[in-house]
This record gives C-alpha cells, sequence and structure tokens, in this order.
C-alpha cells in the first residue's frame, strides 16, 4: 500500500503539488532519479535539465545542473539512455557474430572497437595475422581516426556557436569515407576486421585514393588554423576553461587527448606497442595548459600524425595475404582462458578483456570505453565554470555517447 | 515640417505606416532566403534551390508553414504576457521605420526629433524579449531573457554614445538633416570624420539586434533557443520578422549616419540608400556564419571596458573639436 503510494506521488506530473512529501523537489517533475538531485544549500539556485535532448550534448546524454544565476554548482551526468548491452550481447554470440556489434560501440572510430576486439580474440586463439593486413589495418584505423577528429572538429566549432566549419569537415571526411567504403563496404558502422586479416585487399584505387587524399588535407589544414584556431573568439572561449589538472586525469583514467592535453604523453601506441606501430615514424602530441583548447591543439597535431603515419604505411604497404591461410573459419571455439587487448583509439584507451570458458560462445566480455572515463571527471571540472563554459567542456572532451553507455 | 496636425499629415502617416509594414514583409521573405543563400555560399553547398527556380518561394515556403502551424502554449505559462510579447516584439518595430529617409520623397514622417523616437521606440524589444521568456514558464526562457535584458542594456549606452557624436557633430536629431549635412562621395560621408562612431555603433547595433557573434539570448547550442525556446508557428514567426526588421533599421540608421542616406557619387536616390542598408545586412550575414558565439561574461567586458571608454571618449573629442 505504501509503496503504490510513492509511486503515484513519483508518477505525478507536477510533484509540486503533490503535498504528501513523495517528492520533495519542486523544480523537477519526473522519475526517481531527478527527485534525489536535490536543491543544495543555496535556496536561489535553479536546477536545470540539461539533456537528454539538447543541442549540445550529442547524443543522449544528459547532465543535470544546479545553476546560480549561470555558474555551475553542481553538474551531473547521468548515463544510461542508450545502453545496449553490448558486453551481454558478447557473452550469447559467437565471436564472429558479435563482430557487428563493434562497428556501433563507438560509431566515430569503429575501427578501433573493430581492432581492440579481433586484437583480443586473435591474442586468446594464438591466431597469425599476415603482414599486409596489419599495414592495412593500421592505414584503415588511422584514416577512421582523421574522420573521427575532424567531425569532432566541426562539431565542436558547431556547440560553440560557429555554423560553418562542420561543412567544411564533412566534406574532408566525405572523401575518408568514400576511401573506406572501398575497404570496408560500409561508410560508418565498419566491421571489417576479421580473425587473421582483414576482410578486403587494398586494391589500386584505394591506394591511388589515399595517396591523393593526404596532400589534399594537408593543404586544408592551414586553412582551418587561420581561419578558426587563431580566431580571437574561439581563443578566448576554450583558453584556460575546462582546466584539467594531471592528478585528475589519473584519479578518473581519462585517456587520449585528454590526459595528453594534459601533458601526460601517454599513447597506446606507443606505450604498449602493438601490431607493426613500432615500424613508423610519428609524434605522440602533447600539450600542457591542461584547458580546452590544449586538448583542441592536441587532436589537431593528431590529424597530421596520422597523415604521417598513413603516408609511411602506404609507401612500405608489403606484398601478401591480406587473410592468414590457416585463419580459422567463422565457426571456431575459443579456447579457455582470458585475454586483454588494447588499442588508442580517437577518444583515448579502448580496451577489450575475454574471458572464455572454452564454450561457443565467451563467458564474460568487458569492453573500456575511454569516454566513460573522461566523462567522469566533468562533474568536478565543470563547478564553478560558467554554462557556457560546461558546452566548451563537454564539447573538448569528445565524447560518443553510444561509447559511453555500450 | 508643418506642426499642426491635419488630416493630410494624418493620412501621409498611415499611409506609411502600411507601406512599411509592406517593406518589412517582404524584406522578411528576402532576407530569409538571403541569409539562407549565403550560408550555402559561405558554407560551400547550394542553400534552397528545391522551392521555384534557384529556391526563391523557399522563404514564401516557409512562412506558409509558420502561419499554417497550431499555435501552442506550455500548460502553465502565463497566457496574457506569453501571448504578448511576440506582438511586442514585431509591432513596434513598424514604427522606427517612420522617421528614416529613404529618399527626400520617400520619408514617412520627417520628424525633427526621429532620431530620438527610433531609439525610445527600440527599447520596446528588450521588453518583448524578457516577456517571453519569463512567460512561457521555462528555465531556459528565462536564462535567455535574463541575458537578453543585460544584453540590451549593456549595449544601448555605447550605441546611444555614438549616435550622439554625430548629432553633436551635425547639430540636429532629424535623419533627413544628418543625411542633407553629407556629400555624394564617401570621403563626404561621416564615416570619414568619425570612423570610430562608427565600429562602435555597428558592433552595438549587432548586440542590440542579438546577432552572431552576440546570439546570446537565443544561443541555440547552450539555452536550445532561449527566450522563444516554447514558442513555435506564428509565434515564433513574429519573433523572427521582428529580428530581421530590427536588423533593417539598425542598418538603416547606420546608413543614415555614417554612410551618406541617399546620397552616392551619382544619380541620388532611394537606390543608394537600399544599396548601403543591403550591404550592411550582408556583412552582418557574413559575421554570422563566420564567428563562434562569445561567452556571456565577454561581451559584457567588451561593451563596458571598451566600447563605453571609447565612445565617451570619442564623444569628448567630438565636443572638443565642435567647440573649437
Amino acid at each position: 500500500m505504501h509503496s503504490t503510494e510513492t509511486l503515484r506521488s513519483h508518477g505525478t506530473a507536477c510533484p509540486a503539488t503533490s503535498a504528501d512529501g513523495g517528492c520533495t523537489d519542486d523544480q523537477i517533475a519526473g522519475d526517481g532519479y531527478t527527485c534525489r538531485f536535490e536543491q543544495g544549500a543555496r535556496p536561489e539556485s535553479l536546477i536545470l535539465n540539461m539533456g537528454p535532448q539538447h543541442p549540445s550534448t550529442h547524443g543522449v546524454l544528459r547532465v543535470l545542473l544546479e545553476l546560480d544565476g549561470e555558474y555551475i554548482v553542481r553538474a551531473e551526468p547521468v548515463l544510461g539512455y542508450l545502453h545496449r548491452m553490448h558486453e551481454k550481447m558478447a557473452e550469447v554470440k559467437t565471436p564472429a557474430q558479435f563482430m557487428p556489434n563493434m562497428g556501433r560501440v563507438d560509431y566515430l572510430h569503429a575501427l578501433a572497437w573493430n581492432w581492440a576486439y579481433v586484437g583480443a580474440v586473435e591474442k586468446l586463439a594464438g591466431i597469425e595475422i599476415p603482414e599486409r593486413a596489419e599495414y592495412l589495418r593500421v592505414i584503415t584505423c588511422e584514416l577512421n581516426r582523421i574522420s573521427s577528429h575532424l567531425l569532432w572538429w566541426g562539431a565542436y566549432l558547431l556547440d560553440l556557436g560557429a555554423f560553418t566549419p562542420i561543412m567544411y569537415a564533412f566534406d574532408d571526411r566525405e572523401m575518408l569515407l568514400d576511401l573506406l567504403q572501398l575497404m570496408t563496404g560500409s561508410r560508418l558502422t565498419y566491421s571489417s576486421f576479421r580473425f587473421g586479416g582483414v576482410y578486403t585487399d587494398a586494391g589500386p584505387a584505394f591506394v591511388q585514393g589515399v595517396r591523393q587524399f593526404i596532400p589534399h588535407l594537408r593543404s586544408r589544414l592551414p586553412m582551418y588554423t587561420a581561419l578558426v584556431t587563431e580566431n580571437i573568439i574561439l581563443r578566448r572561449r576554450i583558453e584556460e576553461v575546462g582546466v584539467i589538472p594531471q592528478d585528475m586525469v589519473t584519479r578518473y583514467g581519462a585517456s587520449g587527448p585528454v590526459a595528453r592535453g594534459s601533458g601526460i604523453a601517454y599513447d597506446v601506441r606507443r606505450a604498449e606497442p602493438y601490431s607493426v606501430y613500432d615500424r613508423f615514424d610519428y609524434e605522440i602530441p602533447v600539450r600542457h595548459e591542461e584547458c580546452s583548447m590544449a586538448r583542441y591543439m592536441v587532436r589537431m597535431a593528431e590529424i597530421e600524425q596520422s597523415l604521417r603515419i598513413i603516408e609511411q604505411a602506404i609507401e612500405s604497404l608489403p606484398e601478401g595475404e591480406h587473410m592468414h591461410p590457416k585463419a580459422p573459419k567463422p565457426s571456431f571455439k575459443l579456447p579457455a582462458g582470458e585475454s586483454y587487448f588494447a588499442v588508442e583509439g580517437a577518444r583515448g584507451k579502448i580496451g577489450v578483456w575475454i574471458a572464455s570458458d572454452g564454450g561457443k560462445t565467451p563467458y564474460r566480455v568487458k569492453l573500456r570505453a575511454p569516454g566513460f572515463s573522461n566523462l567522469a571527471l566533468f562533474a568536478e571540472c565543470a563547478r564553478g565554470t560558467l554554462l557556457a563554459d560546461a558546452v566548451a567542456i563537454l564539447g573538448s572532451l569528445d565524447m560518443v555517447i553510444p561509447e559511453i553507455d555500450r | 515640417m508643418n506642426a499642426t496636425i491635419s488630416f493630410d499629415s494624418v493620412l501621409h502617416v498611415v499611409l506609411a505606416l502600411v507601406g512599411v509594414a509592406v517593406f518589412v514583409g517582404l524584406n522578411g521573405l528576402l532576407l530569409v532566403y538571403a541569409e539562407r543563400k549565403v550560408a550555402g555560399f559561405i558554407q560551400r553547398r547550394p542553400g534552397p534551390y528545391e522551392v521555384g527556380p534557384q529556391g526563391i518561394l523557399q522563404a514564401v515556403a516557409d512562412a506558409l508553414k509558420l502561419i499554417g502551424k497550431q499555435l501552442v502554449r506550455p500548460d502553465r505559462a502565463d497566457p496574457l504576457l506569453f501571448w504578448m510579447a511576440p506582438v511586442l516584439a514585431f509591432f513596434p518595430v513598424l514604427l522606427l521605420f517612420l522617421p528614416i529617409p529613404f529618399s527626400p520623397l520617400l520619408t514617412g514622417w520627417d520628424v525633427n526629433l526621429g532620431l530620438l523616437l527610433i531609439l525610445a521606440f527600440a527599447g520596446f524589444n528588450v521588453l518583448a524579449l524578457l516577456l517571453a521568456g519569463w512567460g512561457s514558464n521555462n528555465k531556459y526562457g528565462l536564462l535567455g531573457a535574463a541575458r537578453a535584458v543585460a544584453q540590451s542594456v549593456a549595449y544601448e549606452i555605447p550605441l546611444l554614445l555614438a549616435v550622439l557624436a554625430i548629432a553633436f557633430q551635425e547639430g540636429t536629431l532629424s535623419l533627413s538633416a544628418i543625411v542633407g549635412g553629407q556629400g555624394g562621395m564617401p570621403w563626404q560621408w561621416n564615416i570619414a570624420v568619425q570612423p570610430l562612431a562608427f565600429l562602435i555603433f555597428f558592433v552595438s547595433a549587432l548586440g542590440e539586434t542579438n546577432r552572431a557573434p552576440f546570439d546570446l539570448p537565443e544561443a541555440e547550442s547552450e539555452l536550445t533557443a532561449g527566450f522563444h525556446t516554447e514558442y513555435s508557428g506564428m509565434g515564433f514567426g513574429m519573433f523572427f520578422l521582428a529580428e530581421y526588421a530590427n536588423m533593417i533599421v539598425a542598418c538603416s540608421v547606420c546608413t543614415v549616419l555614417f554612410l551618406g542616406g541617399w546620397k552616392g557619387p551619382f544619380l541620388d536616390g532611394a537606390w543608394w540608400f537600399l544599396a548601403k542598408v543591403y550591404g550592411l545586412l550582408l556583412t552582418m550575414m557574413w559575421f554570422r556564419w563566420t564567428y563562434p558565439r562569445v561567452r556571456f561574461d565577454q561581451l559584457l567586458n567588451l561593451n563596458w571596458r571598451w566600447l563605453l571608454p571609447l565612445g565617451v571618449l570619442n564623444l569628448l573629442a567630438t565636443a572638443f573639436v565642435m567647440k573649437l
């Protein structure tokens, strides 16, 4: 009896009118979660529900804010609006059946997730990969990283109120998508890596296209710097905004450009080398300003470094098979045991841990999404900033909500 | 200008108001189309081109859609304030066009205090935004309204200072007389004498009309749509039209004060006036599609720390030179 009454008072459209004390917060009507987000010590504060349908929370992130004027007293991200149980699905699907899921965890850097899962399975089952396939993985994965950074760049500027850069970013990204379509057959949710290689071999059209794309993008980047990066309004908006000290990075386990923007030179490609990354000459961009601008500069520099890697890889692309002749059939069984494989995604360290009991499907799979850790520090980072800064900080973390919710 | 109110002068004003309403309506359509084409040009895409040849009917289709939509009011919004706001935003703007001299013959009401009339009625806009934000019972709306008030009040001051500098220099508040005091050639315009005042005026006008990069009351990436979050259909349409009408007024006043109004190097007339106004409007659009949005504290800093002191200095310098 008591429970139904509680339910009813929570379910009313307007808790302010239900004076039975079921819901003490009369600022947000709605579910139990928001009712627990009560007003703090300041009676004049305003509780604002930002998202899940908000233009700059990119997808379905919801942030509960307690505002004093436009200053943020408290911010709390609410997750779970896009939870699709990828980890559970991994337990009921064979590794080959699960592959398409990996293109849908982080749809902007799908190939890194492809790689993390394929790598973990290969490590556990002891599957060998031909050298050509390793090179093709590096090339496609780096192309995908550039497309992810370009989209972030456009969307971030959109958050800051500049409408035009995203059109230019999409213009370049379109060429990348065409190239990746040749190799993977899809334009967004790629699942082209296979256990023991990659699905398609690179034809002359792809190689030629990549060779043409590199100088094209290099010729565009100075324009972006001149038009956007050096714009005084942009600099004022994001310099010294959203400062993330190094200890905050380590406490929350942030990685990727968020960590590198705070002076921590951690990149999985360099720190825990995998595949053939150790054969290429490239730099890990690091900035020490710890602010949103530092993360911005790190990503822009990463585009250039990715181009360097692709350039070297495409020139030294070895001949040979794109699938190992002894690659297993899709119905293979994983041997019992555990394995962990980490790759550097556009947003940070992507980790896949597989535990298998020797059955057809893995016993348990854990996906380590970098966006989750990166977003976790938002609550601490946004405290005391302005509402407009919160948008600038959220954008600089480069969130992909499907990856965070998984 | 005869001071007695005769039937003729009333008729003249009524006719002028009708003419202005038509002018604003047509220009609203034209500017929506122009804005989208300019945006398309800047963003390397064609812009609207499906409806009619080169998409010329797109604005008409948009307008019909807005008119056809149901008027929705949120449940707990104040009906009176909520519906008053769009009306208050739009109709006072029509009055602003009355004293603007498009050409010596094409002036709605050549009143001595034309400049004062414009500045007085322009203040209505902020009231409308405040009512819209407050009356719609929406937190984003409220934040937008608070921003609108702070912004409009702040930017009115440097705007006035820039206008005063010209009024001192010309010794009149009549817009026709101010144009009359300027010559046809660009170096005879007031902008050549008062470049700083022009800069202050134009930046403040961007702030007053809530145009990017100062579009904070409706900053969509922060406040979804700010003060007009809850408006749809013609409620939104009125705000939209008012924004464009305000832009035209701001650019017209700018043309009169600084760019020689209807005067040009040859063939003086309304076409010169319109060409200058549309030039300024295109500049505003160009800004919008190029720059990111400033933050609110930066917006106010720009005003109180730069525009206001510069405006005062400019006014003092003008007064000093005039006294000499």
